[in-house]
């Protein structure tokens, strides 16, 4: 049995501009020890999907469908049961380490408050789980580390310390959302063999969010490609990258620096008002009459390869 | 740090300069001639009754009126540097003697309306943020909506009217026990509780959409610990100026109210000394309500780093 699966999820939330379906009808699973990773470009819903699981989103959005986890429903959980999973089974490594860091609050107090929460530990016993984990993390001089503020680590060391915190009470799912945005090369590098260790240390499962492909290369097992707020590929890694099978993937694919660098012609399409027919349609070669009015499911297109296209009906 | 103490250390000197010297001069282009207000003051003790020629000579000689203005000025800010801030023209203390005595008045007064607007404002800002849009944060709001737009004069006649005068609780006027504290501390509270109890709430509000307390969410907090340990201290930061401001104000005395309540503090010491011309206790008392605020801001920012680490530190 899967670990994590999520049926129909939807979230919309409502704008001046009107309903934002930023996230339309996804379906997917994520197994014991295994990582997914969820691409997609910049406003494709993918934050806010991974935001829903946990259900962190503010309150007037409104998500529908089934999150089970471990056979329960995370939607139909009570504030306070969902409490006692947030940081301890499931984890969420947020983007942005600046902003998703406390800047009144220490370094070590923070990743030291799910010790305390979740285990019971004394604030000492925690701040001494917490100098730990800044170890297992690499940052150097961790003792002294602790003790500073957000504002005095790097940018590597911050998302660094937002990896400890995530990992603070050895979680069964961990949910990182854009690790490596905003680091550079060479500190994203770090970063992906640091989680690469870790992922193969804890056991945990994990759902990586990003619109980097070569860190979904480096960690992924599968692949669902995002697109307008639904998946339009669902693949594993090898043959996502070898055999993409959706047009969106080959375009995304052929954007990559590696790859000839070639940009994906028109922008992506609003989320308040989608094509009727296939989202992509507009920006693809290979849209026919029936791409246009047509709304296509997911087709599958060999074992463990899914695509939203009607090549493939 | 010790180059911005220097550069603090400089402004602040200016602001006494710049300050004093516009009082100085502002005084001397008041409508009526200086010398007969206070002859008026001095030798008939009315304002209702003509004084004589000689009278009039004898002030202008006493207190060398007939000097220049930059001669006088000159002469003053030279003892004030020396500490000496003259003597008053009507009572003939000294300066300094004037405001120390008037200060445990305004300071008591001061300190207990802050306290209060810090007891009712910041829990009953939370409160109203806590429970954002429900009936609670409509009283609240609404209250001190009502709390900053009642002028402070009629607020103190109000009161005075119950409690005084109908239920008999307390003393209109004066100053004394803690009887006679009450009516004015509750009239100048009340408006800055109001100020604080928005601030309180609006920077409650804004502090609960920031990123980390999402992340705190994530990590099981619950809401009441978000509040507490997450969100409270960084709602506070803006909270403080303007309680430091506050401070700042109600110790430069508050005309009207001590004016209405009989309270002897600096800030009737200011409007009797301006409606009898005396000079030297006018420029004695801007100087003190001057270097109050600066000392207050002063404190405020040393008290910033404690509170905000990416403030000051090294």
């Amino acid at each position: 049995m899967s670990l994590l699966s999520v049926e129909h999820l939807e979230s919309q939330f409502v704008t001046e501009d009107g309903i934002v379906k930023a996230v339309d009808d996804v379906s997917f699973e994520i197994a014991n020890n295994e990582t997914l990773g969820l691409v997609g470009e910049s406003g494709c819903g993918k934050t806010v999907l991974a935001l829903s699981i946990l259900r962190l989103l503010s309150e007037n959005t409104k998500t529908r469908g089934i999150i089970r986890y471990r056979g329960r429903d995370l939607l139909q959980l009570s504030e306070d049961d969902l409490m006692a999973i947030r940081g301890r089974e499931i984890a969420q490594i947020f983007q942005n380490p600046l902003s998703s860091l406390n800047p009144v609050l220490t370094v070590g107090f923070q990743i030291s408050e799910p010790f305390m929460l979740h285990q019971g530990l004394k604030r000492k016993a925690a701040r001494i789980k917490a100098v730990e984990m800044l170890e297992r993390v690499r940052i150097p001089l961790p003792e002294e580390r602790a003790r500073e503020y957000p504002h005095e680590f790097s940018g590597g060391m911050r998302q660094r310390a937002m990896i400890a915190m995530g990992l603070a009470c050895k979680p069964s799912l961990i949910i990182a959302d854009e690790p490596t945005r905003g680091l550079d090369v060479t500190i994203q590098a770090q970063v992906v063999e640091l989680m690469k260790e870790l992922i193969k240390e804890s056991c945990a499962s994990m759902l990586i969010i990003t619109h980097d492909l070569s860190l979904a290369a480096e960690l992924c097992d599968k692949i669902a490609v995002m697109y307008s707020g639904e998946i339009l590929e669902y693949a594993g890694i090898q043959d996502f990258f070898r055999k993409p099978a959706h047009p969106y993937s080959k375009c995304f694919l052929e954007s990559l620096p590696a790859r000839g660098m070639k940009p994906i012609r028109g922008i992506s399409p609003s989320l308040i008002d989608p094509p009727p027919g296939c989202r992509f349609c507009p920006r693809c070669d290979h849209a026919r009459e029936e791409c246009k009015h047509v709304h296509p499911d997911l087709m599958k297109v060999k074992e463990g390869q899914y695509a939203r296209c009607h090549i493939y009906a | 740090m010790f180059f911005n103490f220097v550069k603090r250390l400089g402004i602040f000197c200016l602001v006494l300069i710049i300050s004093t010297t516009l009082v100085f001069f502002m005084l001397h282009s008041l409508p009526g001639e200086k010398a007969v207000v206070m002859a008026k003051y001095i030798f008939l003790g009315s304002v209702e009754l003509n004084p004589s020629n000689e009278e009039i000579q004898l002030v202008k000689d006493k207190f060398d009126l007939d000097r220049s203005l930059i001669s006088q000025y000159i002469s003053w800010a030279g003892a004030a540097l020396h500490g000496d801030l003259g003597r008053s023209y009507k009572s003939n203390d000294p300066v300094s003697q004037e405001i120390l005595i008037r200060l445990p008045a305004t300071i008591t007064l001061a300190f207990v309306s802050v306290l209060m607007s810090l007891f009712i404002g910041i829990p009953l800002g939370i409160l109203a943020a806590v429970k954002q849009n429900s009936i609670t944060d409509y009283i609240c709001s609404s209250t001190a909506v009502l709390g900053i737009s009642m002028p402070n004069f009629w607020l103190a006649l109000l009161l005075m009217l119950v409690f005084s005068l109908k239920l008999n609780l307390t003393p209109t006027i004066g100053y004394g026990g803690l009887s006679h504290l009450i009516l004015p501390a509750v009239t100048l509270g009340t408006a800055s509780s109001a100020v604080i109890m928005r601030l309180t709430r609006s920077s409650m509000l804004e502090v609960m959409r920031q990123d980390y307390i999402r992340a705190a969410r994530g990590k099981g907090l619950s809401r009441k610990s978000i509040f507490i340990t997450h969100a409270l201290r960084n709602a506070l930061i803006p909270v403080i100026t303007i309680i430091g401001l506050e401070f700042g104000h109600l110790l430069g005395g508050t005309v009207i109210i001590e004016t209405i309540f009989a309270w002897p503090g600096i800030g009737r010491l200011l409007i009797d000394s301006i409606s009898a011309r005396d000079i030297p206790v006018i420029q004695g008392c801007v100087l003190f309500i001057t270097l109050m605020y600066m000392l207050l801001n002063f404190a405020i920012d040393a008290v910033y780093p404690l509170i905000d680490p990416r403030i000051g530190g090294n």
